[in-house]
């Protein structure tokens, strides 16, 4: 079955606390120059008709409102 | 007046919303997720907790249950329906209520009795408890909400715990019969626990179907 894959972030302009928290850790770390992190999920799936994916992330996967999803098909398939 | 209050695998609060229905003088029973059947309920109230231990999104799978497919049908037909914290979040996963709820600005779970406002500027006293209660909508939403008199409960100046947009605790849909707020009513029903202001929400709640 075409395998895919689905990345949801939040979308620009909204506040994304995870993001803030992580970007503050790094320079304690020594990682300087790091900005704008944003801190999303991923979701792996296989689809018979990958064709639906984009109606499953509007219903499910994403929140439309509040974050912004990419789909990226997997075994070279278009 | 008899109201049904749902219980997901993973709700925490649908005892104590129980005995809150209970304390304003109504019956009330429990409507188990995988029920469809409502008849003879007359409110409903979608409690809080951590539905389907809050996978994906609070409230994203919740949604999709069959109790909720018959809730939107009530709500459809002007039934009242109280969302309470992760109820909330369900109701406007469910397109019920319009908004989101976001990860709290300070990251931190928060737990404070506090003070919030209600729309007829009435002042009470009810514990909120949440790691997800950023009420967000976009400006132009927030206006409309506010030109339409839909938010419900505002946290009074200085204490809003989560970093919600304009203070919003709670708002309404536009028929005013579903209400969803964060902080827990059916917490503060016994003077024992410091503040019995909880019932006036659900009082509130049934008066709004009693109209309809």
């Amino acid at each position: 079955m075409p395998r895919a894959r689905v990345l949801i972030r939040p979308k620009e302009g909204i506040l994304d606390p995870q993001g803030k928290a992580v970007e503050r850790a790094l320079p304690a770390l020594g990682f300087e120059g790091i900005e704008h992190v944003r801190v999303g999920r991923m979701v792996e799936l296989e689809a018979e008709d990958p064709e639906r994916l984009g109606e499953l992330c509007e219903k499910l996967l994403a929140n439309p409102l509040i974050e912004d999803y990419e789909i990226e098909q997997l075994d070279g398939a278009a | 007046m008899r109201w049904g209050v749902l219980q997901f695998p993973g709700s925490c609060d649908e005892r104590d919303a129980l005995q809150a229905c209970r304390r304003t003088g109504s019956e009330a029973r429990l409507i188990w997720h995988e029920e469809r059947d409502l008849d003879g309920i007359d409110a409903v109230v979608v409690p809080g907790g951590f539905s389907y231990g809050d996978y994906l999104r609070a409230g994203a799978i919740a949604r999709f249950s069959p109790a909720m497919e018959a809730v939107s049908g009530f709500a459809a037909e002007g039934g009242p329906v109280l969302g309470i914290c992760n109820g909330f979040q369900v109701l406007c996963e469910a397109g019920l209520l319009p908004g989101a709820l976001l990860l709290n600005e300070s990251m931190r779970f928060t737990c404070r009795q506090l003070d919030l406002i209600a729309a007829g500027g009435e002042r009470l006293s009810i514990p909120a408890k949440h790691g997800e209660g950023r009420y967000f909508a976009p400006d132009e939403a927030l206006d409309a909400l506010e030109a339409n008199g839909q938010v419900a409960y505002r946290y009074a100046p200085g204490q809003n715990p989560n970093g919600s947009a304009r203070d919003i605790a709670g708002v309404r849909n536009e028929a005013g019969n579903v209400v969803g707020l964060m902080p827990h009513p059916e917490h503060a029903v016994d003077p024992l626990t410091g503040s019995t202001d909880g019932l006036r929400v659900f009082e509130a709640v049934a008066a709004a179907g009693t109209a309809a």
